[in-house]
């Protein structure tokens, strides 16, 4: 069953004195794919920028840069997507091979040479490669177990022993801080995901996207509330050299289908933040980030 | 065959020895350099080791090392003799070296574009994708001319048998290129005749060929076409071990030395914020490691990078050497894979071996390495581990069970490398006189991007080890460094960088790229600079008063005038025992009853503070001037007297400038301590002479220190007599020696303003001061000012008031004249009108800059029409050993005060007008 949304992701700054430059990064416009289509993309800056150049990053996301030379107390970014968002279910369901058997098609040595997966195998600034996690992993990848169901099995420990905190942490927390407290956001679960997967060998990466959050019966949805989100992508080589990467959303303990929205991955949160930027002046600042995902016939 | 000094030189040690055959008998490239170090007096090597020594200090050649508790400057470690090669062998090692240089380029090239290397299985991707130092942004970006890396070096050791093998490759910002050159310069001149007769190879030619090749693959302005393409050298600061040599490379290449905040990305292009707006910047040599050089897209906690570079590289709308992203290059782990790489890109068996290496991440090189731990070294595969070498036969049983097991753990972190035995060569022992010690040496070789290919350093840097059998030669471990002689067996070519032919085209007149921060910091080594010439002449005046019993009153009213503009150190307890009603030496200028608008007050604040301040005052302090002593009340305080032993301690203190418990440095050691800070910032601004002159300072000041707590009044006065001479040669260097340009001129009007502050603040002081009423007054008033002279020669008496206030307040011929500040700095403010302005306006404009509101001088014109309606003749009569204060004294302090108010409200704005830039709000990196 295919699903058509309009999202509508604003950012906005109000600064205490004036920025006077500003350089931004936006990984806001969301890539097509083989589950999904971008139907129109807009983006609003204000103020307007002196430069907007958009190009495609290392790891094939759409990604605009903008700067801004006047100086100014507000920066305002609003972006908006039409999607289009097909089931995948059919990429999760199918059998996988044991996960040892994956771990050793992408060790070195090992042909055909699986660069795709390869990527996403080692450690990145917010995705660390340790025993602790390959220990605390380790009972979800008893010996021979498909790749796909050890995955699943991770993403439900997860799921179980961790807590939604919104105050716990912050971007800066390092991932092993987040397995000692088991608590955090679902940027943390992902990055927490992709610790255990790459500290066992596996190779997983980071999407960044959004939900659909469904309301609770009776209740009219919640515009605003929805915010990005954030799970893991697993890399399941496939004889002949190809391979397909599955999902799965360890804060909801789902396998993500039509009601999450691919915006970009890459090897961690640090690749695809949807705003990334450099200021001068500025001084003290406060920062509103509102998301709003519709199904497209209600709009 | 000479013998004597070989008698002691230990021959063969198991290692190669670059001086002796394995037969004991001299290598031929030796031969004539030995016979003639043989001929030689131990005289003769005593002047050598001085001069290597004096021309090092005064040179000011450091190395910082920055766990050094000693402080961060330690003197560059020479030894005299040089590494001789002969030219055969140099043929062959430099040719294998061009050809690495041309692997490594295309293995950059292949890993941030095709990978064909990674998909064809030739490399693992872990020492790619698991390395940091892959760049993902940089990922597709093609640098001009495919150029990544236009300087390279190599690090060499050389096995027993005589072969050379690479132990490091350098590919990022490759460092000691310019300690060789420094090295060449005073060795060359230790051995002239040696030098020239063994025909060794010069080295300014490859030095050449690196700015030719930075000017050649720059993109150009279409619009300028014939201009010279603006190339900069990228510095992290002073603070990084190698900054002397960034200095000293940006001005032999004549490039202006730059960091980060000297730089904007406007649009897509890169400019150099100067002092008369934005100049476009075409190449950038950088020593800045990779992921800092822009925090937008690369490491968002740097502050010392460029927002927004990775986007105008992106665009080609600037080189940067070496490309970002080249010290993906720097792994222990790369080497074992080269020889497969070499055969793949270019067809070629690779030439130069590496050092024996394996990368654990291989299970068969993992086993090799359990098995043979004993004689390897373990090493970190990447630089960014900090996993310090383990040599396995160091270790015992439980360090190496522990190393099992971390190897087994995460094999492809590490790799296993065989021990590197290095050979030896003779170094000059001072210890032992006269004789030759064998040393540890490896060869770093540097190599630049041509059209015609790469170059090669007919020499390099030649590191020596601090014992004869080290097995790691590092400069940060106490290590030395000999020049390196290759000969030629042809005619060699004597071109210099120095007589570089330049066209009509390239001729340079002003200083349009003087970027805002040099201005600053020349401005205010030019206060400093005065300020250091006032304090030593009120401390000489004090001292000289201290020998001489008679001279009591006179003593003690220096030191009260001392006191009252804050030269000498006061602890807060004192100041509240004696009960003064004017603010100590800690207050700041508290507003007195009559509020004058002495605003400018500030403590000195810190000596070289290690931050950049972004405050307005580079150094992060300023010269206080001392306003807080204007208050009226100062004259009539009744204030008991202070013990002459007080008096004397608190001068001596003023002079070394000790910093007391938590209070800044006062006095002039304090001044010297800042002018020398300002004044390294912009060292690349000052002929060899000068910065010879400020080092000297510098060193007897650490002298003086030294002997601080036993110095004696006579010695205090020798070190103030010869400060003042300094002193005055750098006034000397500044009105001769150095260009008439905006930053000349800055550092004139720093010299001014400081000067105008000086004498009317202790013209007026004086004019308040009880106690300058005392015989003797208006002689030393005259000396402070150095205008005695002057003044015998005018009047041939004893000192009076009305003849000396005309000689420094009023005649606009004396240099030491409050009008005569007056006058010049209104000339000099004049013929900067039409230029400078703020460079928020120059941001929008692009290149050009409409002139903004100049620093008004109708204030200052307006004070000196005043000051010079002053009827002097209200003088006469006056009888100055008795009045008090009575009316003309106290109204020209009034109007002297206002004077210095209005120097340091002009400081102020200069500095807003000029230095201040955008960035003083802060730099800050967000995630949203």
């Amino acid at each position: 069953m295919n699903a058509r949304y309009h999202v509508i992701h604003e950012t906005i700054y109000d600064y205490a004195t004036p920025v006077v430059q500003s350089r931004q990064l936006l990984h806001l416009a969301p890539r097509d794919c083989a589950w999904q289509t971008c139907r129109s993309h807009r983006l609003e800056i204000a103020p307007v920028p002196a430069l907007q150049q958009a190009r495609s990053d290392a790891f094939g996301n759409p990604v605009m840069q903008f700067a801004i030379e006047t100086p100014h107390r507000r920066l305002a970014v609003r972006a908006e997507s039409v999607i289009e968002v097909r089931s995948r279910a059919a990429l999760a369901g199918t059998p996988s091979p044991p996960w040892e058997a994956v771990r050793a098609a992408l060790a070195y040595g090992a042909r055909p040479v699986r660069l795709e997966g390869a990527r996403y195998l080692f450690e990145s600034p917010y995705v660390r490669a340790k025993h602790e996690f390959a220990a605390w992993a380790a009972p979800c990848f008893p010996p021979g177990r498909p790749l796909l169901a050890g995955a699943q099995a991770l993403m439900q420990r997860i799921h179980r022993e961790f807590e939604f905190d919104a105050g716990a942490t912050t971007v800066a927390t390092p991932v092993l801080q987040v397995l000692a407290d088991k608590r955090g956001v679902c940027q943390d679960f992902a990055h927490l995901m992709l610790s255990c997967l790459r500290s066992l060998g596996l190779a997983a990466r980071y999407v960044s996207g959004y939900l659909l959050t469904q309301p609770p019966p009776g209740q009219p949805r919640l515009i605003g509330a929805d915010a990005s989100h954030a799970w893991v992508a697993v890399y399941c080589p496939e004889a002949g050299g190809g391979g397909r990467w599955v999902d799965f959303d360890p804060t909801n303990d789902v396998l993500p289908d039509t009601q999450h929205v691919t915006l970009a991955w890459g090897r961690d949160f640090g690749d695809v933040s949807p705003l990334r930027g450099v200021i001068l002046g500025g001084g003290e600042h406060a920062l509103e980030v509102a998301v709003t995902v519709t199904p497209w016939d209600n709009a | 065959m000479p013998r004597s000094l070989l008698t002691t030189y230990p021959g063969n040690s198991g290692r190669f020895d670059e001086m002796l055959a394995a037969d004991g008998e001299l290598r031929p490239a030796w031969r004539s350099f030995c016979a003639h170090l043989d001929a030689a007096t131990p005289e003769q090597m005593r002047h050598r080791l001085d001069y290597v020594r004096r021309r090092i200090l005064e040179n000011g050649v450091t190395y910082n090392v920055y766990a050094d508790p000693k402080g961060a400057d330690r003197p560059w470690a020479l030894d005299p003799l040089p590494l001789i090669l002969a030219p055969d062998e140099w043929r062959e090692l430099s040719a294998a070296i061009a050809q690495r240089a041309r692997l490594l380029n295309a293995l950059l090239g292949d890993l941030y574009g095709a990978q064909t290397l990674l998909r064809d299985g030739t490399l693992p991707p872990a020492l790619v994708y698991g390395h940091n130092g892959y760049l993902w942004p940089c990922r597709g970006i093609r640098p001009p001319g495919d150029i990544w890396l236009h300087l390279y070096a190599a690090d060499l050791a050389r096995s027993p048998d005589g072969r050379w093998w690479v132990i490091a490759d350098r590919t990022q910002a490759p460092s000691g290129a310019g300690y060789a050159l420094e090295n060449r310069l005073i060795v060359s001149r230790v051995f002239a005749e040696q030098f020239r007769d063994l025909r060794v190879q010069h080295l300014a030619s490859f030095f050449a060929a690196l700015q030719d090749s930075l000017a050649r693959w720059a993109p150009q302005d279409e619009a300028a076409g014939k201009e010279a393409p603006l190339v900069v050298l990228l510095t992290p600061g002073r603070y990084n071990e190698t900054y002397f040599e960034h200095a000293y490379l940006a001005r032999y290449l004549g490039f202006p030395l730059v960091e980060g905040s000297d730089l904007t990305v406007r649009g897509d292009r890169v400019y150099l914020k100067t002092l008369t707006g934005l100049r476009r910047v075409h190449a950038i040599l950088r020593r800045l490691d990779d992921d800092y050089c822009d925090p937008l897209e690369l490491r968002a906690d740097s502050a010392l990078g460029v927002p927004g570079l990775l986007q105008a590289v992106r665009a080609g709308q600037v080189l940067v050497a070496n490309a970002l992203g080249s010290g993906l290059l720097e792994s222990a782990a790369l080497p074992g894979f080269l020889p497969g790489a070499c055969r793949q890109l270019l067809g070629e068996e690779l030439r130069l071996p590496s050092v024996a290496t394996w990368w654990c991440g291989e299970p068969a090189a993992l086993d090799f390495t359990l098995a043979n731990l004993e004689r390897l070294v373990i090493k970190g595969a990447f630089p960014s581990q900090r996993f310090e070498p383990v040599f396995g036969n160091a270790l015992d049983g439980a360090a190496r069970a522990v190393l099992v097991a971390r190897l087994r753990a995460r094999p492809q972190a590490y790799v296993a490398q065989e021990l590197v035995a290095y050979s030896q060569a003779p170094a000059w022992s001072a210890a032992r006189e006269p004789a030759l010690v064998p040393r540890g040496v490896g060869l770093r070789v540097y190599v630049a991007a041509t059209p015609d290919g790469y170059a090669v350093m007919p020499g390099g840097l030649t590191r020596v080890s601090a014992e004869a059998d080290a097995r790691i030669i590092s400069m940060q471990r106490g290590g030395s460094s000999k020049d390196t002689w290759v000969r030629s067996d042809a005619a060699v070519d004597t071109f210099s960088l120095l007589k570089h032919s330049i066209g009509k085209a390239d001729l340079v007149r002003s200083g349009r790229k003087l970027s805002s921060r040099v201005v600053e910091n020349l401005y205010w080594f030019g206060r400093y600079a005065e300020r250091c010439d006032g304090t030593a002449r009120l401390l000489r005046a004090g001292l000289a008063r201290l020998v001489d019993a008679d001279a009591e009153p006179a003593l003690r009213s220096v030191f009260e005038l001392c006191r009252a503009l804050r030269r000498v150190p006061e602890k807060k307890a004192e100041g509240a025992a004696e009960g003064t009603a004017e603010g100590t030496a800690e207050g700041t200028a508290e507003g007195t009853a009559e509020g004058t608008a002495e605003g400018t007050a500030e403590e000195g604040g810190p000596a070289p503070a290690p931050e950049r301040n972004p405050t307005n005052s580079p150094a992060g302090a300023r010269p206080a001037t001392a306003a807080g002593a204007a208050s009226p009340a100062a004259a009539s305080s009744p204030v008991p007297p202070v013990p002459r032993a007080r008096i004397e301690a608190l001068l001596l203190a003023a002079v070394y400038g000790a910093a007391e418990a938590g209070h800044p440095s006062v006095g002039l050691g304090g001044d010297i301590r800042r002018l020398l800070w300002s004044g390294a910032q912009v060292r690349e601004h000052f002929s060899l002479d000068n910065w010879h002159a400020l080092k000297r300072l510098q060193l007897r000041l650490e002298r003086y220190a030294e002997a601080a707590p036993t110095t004696e009044v006579a010695d205090a006065l020798a070190f103030l007599d010869r400060e003042l001479l300094a002193s005055s040669s750098l006034a000397g260097f500044a009105l001769d020696n150095m260009t008439r340009d905006d930053g000349w001129r800055f550092l004139m009007i720093g010299r001014r303003i400081e000067r105008l502050c000086f004498l009317a603040d202790a013209v007026g002081q004086f004019l308040r001061l009880a106690s300058t009423r005392a015989a003797g007054g208006v002689e030393w008033l005259l000396e402070l000012t150095d205008s005695i002279v002057t003044y015998r020669a005018r009047y041939m008496a004893q000192p009076e008031l009305l003849p000396a206030l005309d000689l420094i307040v009023f005649d606009d011929g004396n240099p030491h004249a409050v009008t005569f500040q007056m006058l010049i700095l209104l000339r000099y403010l004049g013929s900067l009108s039409g230029e400078g302005g703020s460079f928020a306006e120059g941001a929008r404009s692009g290149e050009h800059r409409e002139p903004t509101e100049l620093p008004r001088n109708e204030a200052l014109a307006a004070l000196l029409a005043r000051l010079q309606a002053f009827d002097l003749a209200r003088f006469e009569g006056l009888d100055f050993g008795v009045c008090r204060d009575c009316g003309p004294c106290f109204e020209l302090a009034a109007l002297l005060g206002e004077i210095a108010a209005a120097a340091g409200a002009l400081s102020d704005r200069l500095a807003m007008c000029y230095f201040t830039h955008v960035e003083d709000a802060g730099q800050q990196t967000l995630l949203a």
